[in-house]
Parts: C-alpha cells; sequence; structure tokens
C-alpha cells in the first residue's frame, strides 16, 4: 500500500474503499432528512470527500507507480473481492467527483425549481446511491462486484429520471424504457461474466485475465466476451443500442441531465475498456477482429446518423442527446482502432466530452430556470438576455464542434491521429462528416440565441440567473478553453490511462 | 442429436426461458407483461449459474466445527460450489429491486396516461405534441 500523498496514511491506507462506502453510508441519513438544503449539504460533503480520496489515488497512480491493490475485509484476492485502482480509473473517479460536486453546486436552485419539496431530501438520497455505485463500477476489481455497483447505479437513476415527471409526464416513460433496457443490458453482462466463470473458475478481474490466456480461442470465453460487450455497449449507449438516450436526457430534471450526461455512460464505457484490454486483450484475435468488423462500423454509423437525427429536433435538449450518441461513437472509434493511440483518444475524449456536455446541459438548466424554454424557437434573442450563459453554451457548442483551443478540437485531433497511425483514412473521413453535421446542428441553436431577434410579445420576464449556476457553468466553460490550449494535463492523463488498460493486462 | 439435449437438458431449459423471456419483452405492449417477461428472462440468467454449481455427487459445502478443530475432514470429500448461490442470492435482490422500481413506474404511467399499452402512450405523446405545435 503506497504511503498517503496529503492525506493522512490511515484514510490513505483505505481510500478505494471509503470512496465508494462514503456516499453509500451518507445516502441513509440524506433520505432520512426533512430539509432539502440539508440533504444537499451531506451530499456536497460526500462528494468532496469521493474528490479528495480520487486525488489522493490519482496522485498514487500516476507515471510508473503500480495497481493499488485493496483486499475487501482483508480476504486476499483472487478469492476475495479486491478492489483495484489504477492510471484508469484513477482518472475516471476524479472526472465522476468532480462532476458530482459541480453539478450539486448547480442542483440548489434548479433542484428548488423542478422537483417538488418534500421530495428533495429523498432525491439527493437517490443521487449519493448513484454516486456510490458508478464510484463502485470504477474501483472494483470483480466481475460480478462490477454488475452489482453497476445495478446498484441504475436502479436510482431510473427513480431520478422519473423525477422529470413533474414538467413533461414522458419522463416516466423514458425512465421505463430506460429500465427495461437497462436490465435486458446488465443481465446480458451477467450471463457473460457466467461464462466467463465457468471457463476460468474464478471471479477476479486480473486472475481472470492470466487465465484466459491459456482459453485463447476457447468459444465459450468468446461468447462471455460478446454477451458482456452487447450489455455494456446498451449501458453506455453504442449506437444501435443507444433507444433509451434521447428520452432519458430530454425529460430528466436538468441536473440529473448534466450529471448523467457528464458519468453514467462514461463509466460504463471504462467498463468496456477495462474487460477488453485488461481481462481480454487485443492480442486476442477475437477481441481484435470484434472491434475492427463489429465496434468500428457501429461507432462510424453512430457518429454520422445520430449527428444527422439531432440535426431534426426540435427540443434543444434532444439534439444535445443524440450528438452524445454520436460523441459515443467518438470514444468507441478510439476502441475500434484498437491501438494504444487509440485508447488514450478515447479516454481523452472521454473526459473531454463530460466538460462539453456537462457545460451545455448546466446552461441549458440555466436557460430553463430563467426562462422556461427548451425548443430551438425559443431560443430567440436569448443572447442579449443571458449573456453569460449564453456564452457558455457558445463555448460548449464550439468545443463540441471541435474548433481550435476547445478541448473538442484536442480530442479529434488525437483520434484522427491514431487513426491515420493505423492507416484508417476512411474513419478521418466519418470524423470530418460528423463534424461537418455538428457544425449544422450547433449552427441552429447558435443562430437562434445570437442573430434571431428577441419576438416582440415578449412573454415571460427572463430572471437572473442564479450564481449557484453560474459558476459551476462558468468552471465549466473555463475548462474547456484553459484544457484546449494547453491540453497537457489531460493528455498525460489519457496517456496514462491507456498505458494501464494495455499494461495491467497480460502482454499480447 | 437427442442424447446431446439429454445431457445438457438445463440449458435447454434455461435457453427456452431466455428466449420465452426475451421475446415477452419485445413483442408485448403491455407494460407490465414486459416486466414479467424481463423477470423470466433474469431468472433463467439465475437458474444457469445454479446449474452449473452443481457438483454431482457432491454434499453441501457445511464443514462440522469439531471434525475442522479435530482435523478430521475428509479431504477427498467432494462439495458443492457455494460461490455461484451467493452470487444469484444478490442477482436476485438486485432483479427484485428493478422489478418494484418498474412496476412503480407502472403506476405513475398509468396515473399520467390513463393506460398502460405501449401503442396507447405513444400516441398520447404524439398528440401532446401536435398540440403544443412542433
Amino acid at each position: 500500500m503506497t504511503v498517503g500523498q496529503f492525506l493522512p496514511a490511515a484514510l490513505a491506507a483505505h481510500a478505494p474503499v471509503l470512496l465508494v462506502a462514503i456516499p453509500l453510508i451518507l445516502s441513509a441519513p440524506a433520505a432520512a432528512l426533512k430539509s432539502g438544503r440539508a440533504a444537499w449539504a451531506i451530499a456536497l460533503a460526500a462528494s468532496v470527500a469521493a474528490f479528495l480520496f480520487a486525488i489522493e489515488l490519482f496522485l498514487a497512480t500516476r507515471g510508473d507507480a503500480p495497481a493499488i491493490s485493496y483486499a475487501l475485509g482483508n480476504w486476499a484476492p483472487p478469492i476475495g473481492i479486491e478492489f483495484r485502482v489504477d492510471g484508469l480509473n484513477a482518472a475516471l473517479l476524479m472526472l465522476l467527483s468532480a462532476s458530482a460536486i459541480l453539478a450539486l453546486l448547480f442542483a440548489l436552485p434548479s433542484v428548488e425549481d423542478e422537483i417538488e419539496k418534500d421530495k428533495r431530501a429523498l432525491f439527493y438520497s437517490a443521487f449519493l446511491v448513484v454516486l456510490a455505485g458508478l464510484a463502485g463500477v470504477a474501483t472494483t476489481g470483480d466481475a460480478f462486484n462490477l454488475f452489482v455497483f453497476l445495478e446498484i447505479s441504475s436502479i436510482p437513476t431510473y427513480a431520478l429520471i422519473a423525477m422529470g415527471a413533474g414538467h413533461d409526464r414522458r419522463a416516466l416513460t423514458s425512465s421505463f424504457n430506460y429500465l427495461v433496457m437497462g436490465t435486458i443490458g446488465a443481465t446480458f453482462f451477467v450471463i457473460g461474466v457466467g461464462f466467463l466463470y465457468m471457463s476460468t473458475g474464478t471471479l477476479n478481474m486480473a486472475d481472470m485475465a492470466v487465465q484466459l490466456v491459456e482459453l485463447r480461442g476457447n468459444r465459450v470465453v468468446e461468447i462471455g466476451f460478446a454477451f458482456i460487450l452487447v450489455g455494456l455497449g446498451l449501458k453506455a449507449a453504442l449506437f444501435p443500442l443507444h433507444l433509451w438516450l434521447p428520452g432519458a436526457y430530454a425529460y430528466a430534471p436538468s441536473f440529473v441531465t448534466v450529471f448523467l450526461a457528464a458519468t453514467a455512460t462514461k463509466v460504463a464505457f471504462y467498463a468496456i475498456i477495462r474487460f477488453s484490454f485488461d481481462v481480454f486483450s487485443v492480442g486476442n484475435g477475437f477481441v481484435l477482429n470484434s472491434f475492427t468488423y463489429v465496434i468500428t462500423p457501429l461507432a462510424i454509423a453512430g457518429m454520422i446518423i445520430a449527428s444527422a437525427q439531432a440535426l431534426f429536433q426540435s427540443d434543444v435538449r434532444r439534439l444535445l442527446a443524440y450528438s452524445s450518441v454520436a460523441q459515443v461513437g467518438y470514444m468507441m472509434l478510439g476502441l475500434g482502432i484498437g491501438t494504444q493511440a487509440g485508447v488514450s483518444a478515447g479516454v481523452l475524449h472521454l473526459i473531454n466530452h463530460a466538460m462539453i456536455k456537462g457545460a451545455l446541459f448546466m446552461a441549458l438548466g440555466a436557460f430553463a430556470i430563467s426562462y422556461g424554454v427548451r425548443r430551438i424557437e425559443n431560443f430567440k434573442g436569448l443572447g442579449q438576455a443571458l449573456p453569460v450563459s449564453s456564452a457558455a453554451f457558445t463555448v460548449g457548442a464550439l468545443s463540441l464542434i471541435g474548433v481550435p483551443f476547445t478541448v473538442g478540437f484536442v480530442s479529434k485531433f488525437y483520434l484522427i491521429q491514431a487513426a491515420l497511425q493505423k492507416g484508417w483514412a476512411f474513419a478521418v473521413v466519418a470524423i470530418l462528416i460528423s463534424s461537418v453535421l455538428a457544425v449544422f446542428y450547433c449552427y441552429r441553436v447558435l443562430v437562434n440565441l445570437w442573430v434571431a431577434p428577441r419576438p416582440d410579445g415578449a412573454s415571460r420576464p427572463v430572471q437572473r440567473v442564479p450564481y449557484m449556476i453560474l459558476a459551476p457553468l462558468l468552471v465549466l466553460a473555463l475548462m474547456n478553453l484553459v484544457f484546449g490550449v494547453n491540453a497537457e494535463p489531460i493528455v498525460n492523463m489519457a496517456e496514462t490511462a491507456a498505458a494501464a488498460a494495455f499494461n495491467a493486462g497480460v502482454a499480447p | 442429436m437427442l442424447e446431446v439435449l439429454a445431457e445438457r437438458f438445463n440449458y435447454a431449459v434455461i435457453i427456452v426461458l431466455m428466449m420465452v423471456g426475451l421475446y415477452a419483452v419485445i413483442a408485448t405492449g403491455n407494460l407490465v407483461k414486459r416486466l414479467v417477461g424481463l423477470s423470466i428472462f433474469q431468472t433463467s440468467v439465475f437458474l444457469l449459474y445454479i446449474s452449473v454449481s452443481k457438483v454431482f455427487g457432491g454434499a453441501p459445502p457445511i464443514f462440522d466445527y469439531k471434525d475442522l478443530a479435530y482435523d478430521k475432514l475428509d479431504p477427498n470429500a467432494i462439495y458443492s460450489n457455494p460461490l455461484p448461490h451467493v452470487l444469484i442470492l444478490t442477482a436476485i435482490v438486485v432483479g427484485v429491486a428493478t422489478l418494484s422500481v418498474g412496476l412503480a413506474l407502472v403506476v405513475r404511467i398509468r396515473e399520467a396516461y390513463g393506460s398502460i399499452e405501449d401503442d396507447t402512450l405513444a400516441e398520447a405523446d404524439y398528440s401532446l405534441e401536435l398540440e403544443k405545435g412542433v
């Protein structure tokens, strides 16, 4: 166990488990409280604690430091359940807890606007369970444990999405669809893990990776991999399995959308990386082939078709939701390339997309709270009325397109570089086409925001955007610009993560 | 063919159940029936795990404390694998939680729409969209 980087050693030694346990335990008192604000304070405290532990873990796994292994209840792995943190999940944990803090700052005014008073404490409690579940998926080194955490995070997510029913009853049907598809996905994952357990006799991922080397070419193992890929693909909204996503993002409360867009699909994506490159390895011909011939075409189809669908949406949140599906395509393309540079580009886009979509959905939340609009044609002239939020939205949109000096450009640059190294010119063409489509759908919103004049019959008065929303929004927008100019910190983070994914597993 | 089927009878049953469940999820428009299908689908996976853990001639993996203390355990004794049972116990809990959240959602949908048939819901949403003006 490493020495504490900045936390006391006694805390640092248990950082992997405390990161998960603190939000989970604090969700109970949050649910018992009557006051929404007190529950919010607890949720914020838990997220800040999680962030501190994440920084600790991140610092401890930088560079060539070995992975941190934590045996739960002192039962040594592979028999006991292991929490394992290396460069890959340390980066994800940072992203997760930082998003939680920013989203929570945004939540206080937004939730007071959208959620009934007596349900707010329960709302924050459910959020804490989601956070604990996602952190658990990111830290666990046990395949079945990963399923349990995946469901721990999903079940309260369904409830959180359905909370949007106060505004729009379609939140209920969207949540139900997500529940059905999410459960099918999770069950597929369990079937896959079952097959792997049958053939290796272990559930510990590191141990499984060792055993699987000898089982190369075994059909049961290959089928298991296929089930896992489809199951996690459903959770990550990989292109043909994305049908739950637009509804869930469009009708959920703003806060839930901000948090989910930044984290939920990302964690499932992480699990795919973990299984494909760590438990299995690209040295395995079956894995490499399924990436080249299944994942890559689907990723490219998703990038283009989902972007084209985004063009025709009149609800801005639906538009951004379809764009999210396209962005998952970019990340998947990074995996499909199957080289370390490709995975690094995928992880880079994962981090950047969290910042981009976090900023965009948060800006939409600001519009919703001060003006109450969601449809594109109602955005007319909003730029003059709400200049700061509109500017932040614009930065996010430019970053989504991939304009230079934004993070969107950085990740597309690295993705194209990785594709060219592999000699995949068609992937570069697809990225460019998808980017052009992004220009069009962002243009539709931006033109209404800045150029179109405010309609004369000014409907409802525009309220000031609360500072609690402006602060995290501006932080995210600035992060988009700062890391776009000085990309080194996040590029290093992504490269360490990719190296961890490649080298932690068995050499190909 | 028949011999193969007889040897792997458990798998055949599991696959049939799995397909029945998945088909019910996809084919029915009734939300409650869809949840029933989902449960059947999940249960078939539980059966998969349980049937895998069966060891022929295996005893329940419970040691007598006295035997353990006096080192009289039979090293050649065969035990069933208890781990899958434990896993599935967890998975059952997860399944129940999912089902209850799903049913709660169906109740809310019925309150909001007055129906739990998929096509009626889609129609209601569509006409709402038209009313608001696209």
